[in-house]
């Protein structure tokens, strides 16, 4: 890893409380952590232990109710680049904007709109984006350039996701977020949709955090972040990333 | 926002039955609120362009006879701008091929042109020639009926002489747009006729020459109307005026206002139900769509979608609906204005009527149900899109669900376990269960208003011309005769009784209150003509004092006991003092009462009568009319059978177009209620019935919870509605008592049944849908859906 390379958030003391139903859940507890430009980063963790909870926030879709998480610190307001953010105090209207021109997300159960086939889920996304990419290369780019006019009821899990993933790469992100991608997919799949993060990974220099219970998947990191009860376990940095296609689980 | 937008065709054709059923109650609202504003504005129109464009009068005054040349003196009045002297005659004739009695009147005409107020509309031929004496306009309306042409002829009595009239026009006047006899409810066109014929000839026949006995001017601009009336009044008392009356008591104007007023009512109170029942179902609609979306909004967020984008996307699917039941509404508003137009065209008698539904219409009715579709939205899109996305992400919390009160009154065994689902799924949505209600009930009430207004024109009817009004004939003289004429009419042929009664035009006048009526004077016991009391038992007329009519009482703001002042319109004009010794329960028109011989004496007079009225055999009514034909004293025959046929056939044709336009209105609401309900149940509840069925439940088993809601829903919704159906018949009562008539509250027990029955139909037809939709539940892919 390079550490060097700018830093994309950078996290302190995040903490997150929910009211569900009649009980309050300390989601997390206390996370300090820095994401770098272009490294491809896996964040384990058994269920509960908030990592759902921490992609929702650097996502900008949910905010933390403690801490301080800002975007791209370094960054001065006039460079040509995005300004940065603090994501704590952002406003609704920042943190949707914020969404609309800088993260894409990828979903554990896809989250396709079953009303519109694989070319038009994208499109909802490349149509309020700057610089996207048409859809149908987006769609190529995951493999899926021959089921263009497929509604979801007619793809199998495994290219409902590629879809998914097409749809968050579509606007060329500077952030992948990925929600337990493979969760609902099986062995073969779930590697095909890994090597699709991969590449985009290495071709764009997008920065990728994949959020996973799967140790095996840490693998293919140039980091991974192991996550319990709300609070950053501990880190470790691979010295070589090991590619999908090795992986077996 | 392409993609969005197929999007949304996508979901408005999944939705498409909810949709319909949306659609089908706004397009009430918007279908009523046409139509009452269509008919208003034509009405209005019609009504306004002709007496402008033929000078319709704006007071009238009745005389006994004054000289022409009191036409200069009048016309220094201050205020009065245009002047008429006319003549007009009571007329009774005889159509070739006719067997009933005709009755009419004959105004004259200056002679061989247009007359300066109220001009006639010539639908063919012309005025009568300058000079001739058997020539005359006959009414549209009449000519029609009959068949009759310029150059056809009829016979006719004037003040008893028999002359020949050659028709030389067929004509409509402002004055009787709704043409119907002095003492008719309703027109009838075969029976009822105005002519118009040359002043100097008509004056000649009528023993009028140099002299008028009817006066129709028009104000200066500013002028003070009640200035005008009383100077003329002044005036003209001692030619024998009765007082000059407004347009506000003409009563062809009268009866066109109290149809707009109707029509008023009906474009705003129908209109409002409809479009706050559209607001509640889009509202239940909407938020469960987005209830369903919840992933979807949350992923469109997450993609960076703004909630103004969000909510333009949600709003345009309400938006979609609410077009589209504004489309239907339109059309079908148009097509019953058009239904109702050709009802109108037939008595209100107008030379050209444009039915166009008005561009302001449109776009208020556009408007106010975009404003009621906003109303219904608005919150369940808000409250969606402002959720923070994450939040939306996640599975909702798990409901809860706790034991109702309900529950507890009724014992386990007897409840089961579809019945305890059915009951804490109702609990746990107490509002959502009560607007469902509310909504039937709403459709239940209007079934009850529609079969009120059915049951009590029949009711005000029957009593009208069963109870109040018994003889078969009303005879009118030509003027006050000796009591011994009733005694020539009895040994007429197929007379088997008659009755005779005595009508003095009078003022009516208690503290500063007034009403101009007459005063009808009978036997102590009268046989033939009823005055009733609350519990529609017949009353004696009082030795001494006066009876009204209860509306009348209430209009003077007078109690019994109370003393009257009464001002003569006759004879000498005296002015009396009447004690009110009780009053008169009747549906239509508005009277005084008292005894004939008491009334004699108040006018200082011998045992006098206007007319009579008579029993007659059916057997011998061709015999009797030949014979009244001979009596020329008698200047009109009213036929009391031919009066109720009249007004049953007017009240079933429009009564039956509201009723049918009722019903189904009423039943779309309550289909759209229900039918909405028990889709959002389905769907809320498809994973739990899905269940039910894997584990070994049949198909009636499990729609036993569905139907069970619906059925306690519905029965939950019947009394609600009856008790809202009563409440707003009771303003429709009250909207509509007038001096014209009064529609009786009274319901039936057959009014609530048919309520009932109207709302249990609609949840029968939802239950037989939701229980064909459960044969087609896909069982395992429901239960292997994530959730």
């Amino acid at each position: 890893m390079d550490e060097t390379a700018e830093v994309v958030f950078h996290a302190r003391g995040l903490k997150r409380f929910y009211q569900m139903g009649e009980m309050t859940i300390q989601a997390l507890r206390g996370i300090d952590l820095e994401l770098h430009a272009g490294e491809l980063v896996v964040m384990l963790g058994a269920s509960g232990s908030g990592k759902s909870t921490l992609l929702n926030i650097l996502g900008g879709l949910d905010s933390p109710s403690e801490g301080t998480l800002s975007y791209h610190p370094r960054r001065s307001e006039g460079s040509h680049e995005p300004p940065s953010l603090n994501l704590a105090t952002a406003s609704q209207r920042e943190l949707t904007n914020f969404r609309r021109h800088h993260v894409g997300f990828v979903f554990q159960f896809y989250n396709l709109i079953s009303s519109l086939t694989a070319r038009e889920n994208v499109a909802v996304v490349t149509e309020i984006s700057r610089t996207p990419l048409p859809p149908e290369e987006a769609l190529a780019l995951v493999g899926l350039e021959h089921r263009l006019d497929h509604f979801p009821s007619q793809l199998s899990g495994g290219e409902q996701q590629r879809v998914a993933i097409a749809r968050a790469v579509a606007k060329q992100p500077e952030v992948l977020l990925c929600d337990e991608p493979t969760g609902a997919l099986d062995f073969q799949t779930g590697i095909r949709v890994l090597e699709v993060l991969e590449r985009i990974n290495r071709e764009t220099g997008t920065t990728v955090a994949i959020i996973t219970h799967n140790e095996v998947i840490g693998d293919m990191a140039d980091r991974i972040i192991r996550l319990r009860d709300g609070r950053v376990d501990d880190w470790q940095a691979n010295a070589q990333r090991r590619r999908p296609q090795e992986l077996r689980w | 926002m392409k993609t969005l937008d197929r999007k949304l065709y996508r979901d408005l054709w999944r939705l498409k039955g909810q949709a319909l059923a949306i659609a089908l109650v706004i397009a009430s609202g918007v279908m009523t609120l046409i139509l009452a504003v269509t008919t208003l504005e034509s009405l209005t129109g019609a009504r306004d362009r002709f007496y402008a464009s033929h000078h319709f009068a704006e007071l009238f005054v009745e005389l006994k006879r004054a000289p022409l040349g009191l036409q200069a003196q009048l016309q220094q009045l201050e205020g009065v701008n245009l002047i008429e002297p006319r003549v007009r005659a009571a007329v009774r004739l005889a159509v070739p091929g006719y067997g009933d009695p005709v009755r009419g009147q004959l105004l004259s005409l200056p002679d061989g042109r247009q007359p300066l107020l109220n001009h006639l509309y010539l639908k063919a031929g012309s005025l009568p020639e300058a000079g001739r004496d058997d020539q005359a306009v006959v009414s549209d309306a009449f000519a029609e009926a009959h068949g009759l042409a310029p150059g056809d002829r009829l016979e006719a009595i004037v003040n008893g002489r028999h002359t020949q009239l050659t028709i030389s026009g067929i004509g409509l006047s402002p004055e009787f747009l709704y043409q119907v006899a002095p003492t008719d409810l309703m027109p009838d066109y075969h029976r009822y006729a105005v002519l118009w014929m040359n002043q100097r000839a008509l004056a000649q026949a009528y023993g009028m020459e140099g002299a008028f006995n009817s006066l129709t001017l028009t104000l200066q601009a500013g002028a003070s109307e009640a200035e005008v009336v009383d100077a003329l009044d002044l005036v003209l008392a001692r030619y024998g005026a009765i007082g000059a009356q407004t347009r506000h008591d003409q009563q062809s104007h009268r009866f066109i206002e109290e149809e707009l007023n109707q029509q008023r009512i009906t474009a705003t109170v129908l209109p409002a139900i409809f479009l706050t029942v559209s607001a509640f179902l889009l509202n239940v609609v909407m938020g469960r769509i987005i209830q369903t979306q919840r992933e979807q909004l949350a992923v469109l967020k997450a993609f960076g979608y703004r909630d103004s984008e969000l909510a333009r996307h949600y709003g345009l699917l309400a938006a979609a609906i609410v077009l589209l039941g504004w489309v239907v509404g339109v059309a079908l508003g148009s097509w019953a204005a058009s239904g109702l137009a050709g009802i109108y065209r037939e008595y209100f008698r107008f030379p050209e009527m444009h039915f166009g539904v008005p561009l302001w219409a449109l776009a208020l009715s556009l408007l106010v149900t975009l404003l009621a579709a906003l109303a219904g939205t608005w919150h369940a899109v808000w409250r969606a899109v402002g959720r923070p996305p994450a939040e939306a992400m996640r599975p909702p919390a798990p409901h809860r669900f706790r034991r109702s009160w309900l529950e507890r009154l009724i014992p386990a065994p007897l409840l089961g376990n579809e019945g305890r689902i059915v009951l804490r799924n109702l609990a746990r949505h107490p509002l959502k269960a009560a607007f469902s209600v509310v909504g039937i009930a709403l459709s239940a009430g209007l079934l009850v208003i529609g079969a009120y207004q059915l049951a009590a024109v029949d009711t005000m009817i029957d009593q009208q011309y069963r109870q109040v009004l018994q003889m078969d004939m009303e005879l009118t003289f030509n003027e006050p005769t000796p009591a011994r004429a009733a005694g020539e009419l009895r040994h007429l042929p197929g007379v088997l009784a008659v009755e005779t009664w005595r009508r003095v035009p009078v003022t009516l006048i208690h503290a500063h209150r007034q009403y101009r009526t007459s005063l009808l004077g009978m036997a102590q016991e009268p046989g033939m003509r009823q005055v009733l009391e609350g519990q529609g038992r017949p009353q004696r007329l009082p030795e001494t004092g006066v009876m009204l009519t209860r509306h009348l009482a209430e209009l003077l703001d007078v109690k019994v006991g109370d003393t009257l002042e009464v001002a003569v319109m006759e004879g000498r004009r005296q002015r009396l003092s009447l004690p009110l010794t009780a009053l008169v329960d009747e549906p239509l028109g508005v009277g005084a009462y008292l005894e004939l011989s008491a009334l004699n004496a108040l006018m200082h007079e011998g045992p006098a009568i206007s007319g009579a009225w008579l029993l007659v055999d059916a057997e011998h009514t061709a015999e009797l009319h030949a014979a009244l034909w001979e009596l020329p004293r008698v200047a009109s025959i009213g036929l009391l059978t031919a009066a109720e046929q009249g007004v049953r056939e007017y009240m079933d044709e429009t009564l039956l177009m509201v009723a049918v336009i009722f019903v189904g209105i009423a039943s779309s609401i309550a289909f759209g209620v229900v039918y909405n309900n028990a889709r959002i149940a389905f769907a809320e509840r498809a994973r739990e019935l899905a269940t039910l069925q894997v584990l070994g439940y049949t198909r009636a088993e499990v729609a036993r919870i569905l139907l069970g809601e619906i059925a306690l829903l519905t029965l939950a919704a019947i009394p609600l509605g009856w008790a809202i159906g009563v409440f707003f018949s009771h303003l429709l009562h009250r909207a509509f008592s007038h001096d014209l008539f009064r529609i009786p509250l009274v319901f039936t027990p057959h009014t609530f049944g048919f309520a009932a029955a109207g709302v249990l139909v609609a949840s029968l037809l939802v239950a037989a849908l939701v229980f064909r939709r459960l044969g087609r539940l896909d069982k395992i892919r429901v239960l292997k859906a994530v959730e």
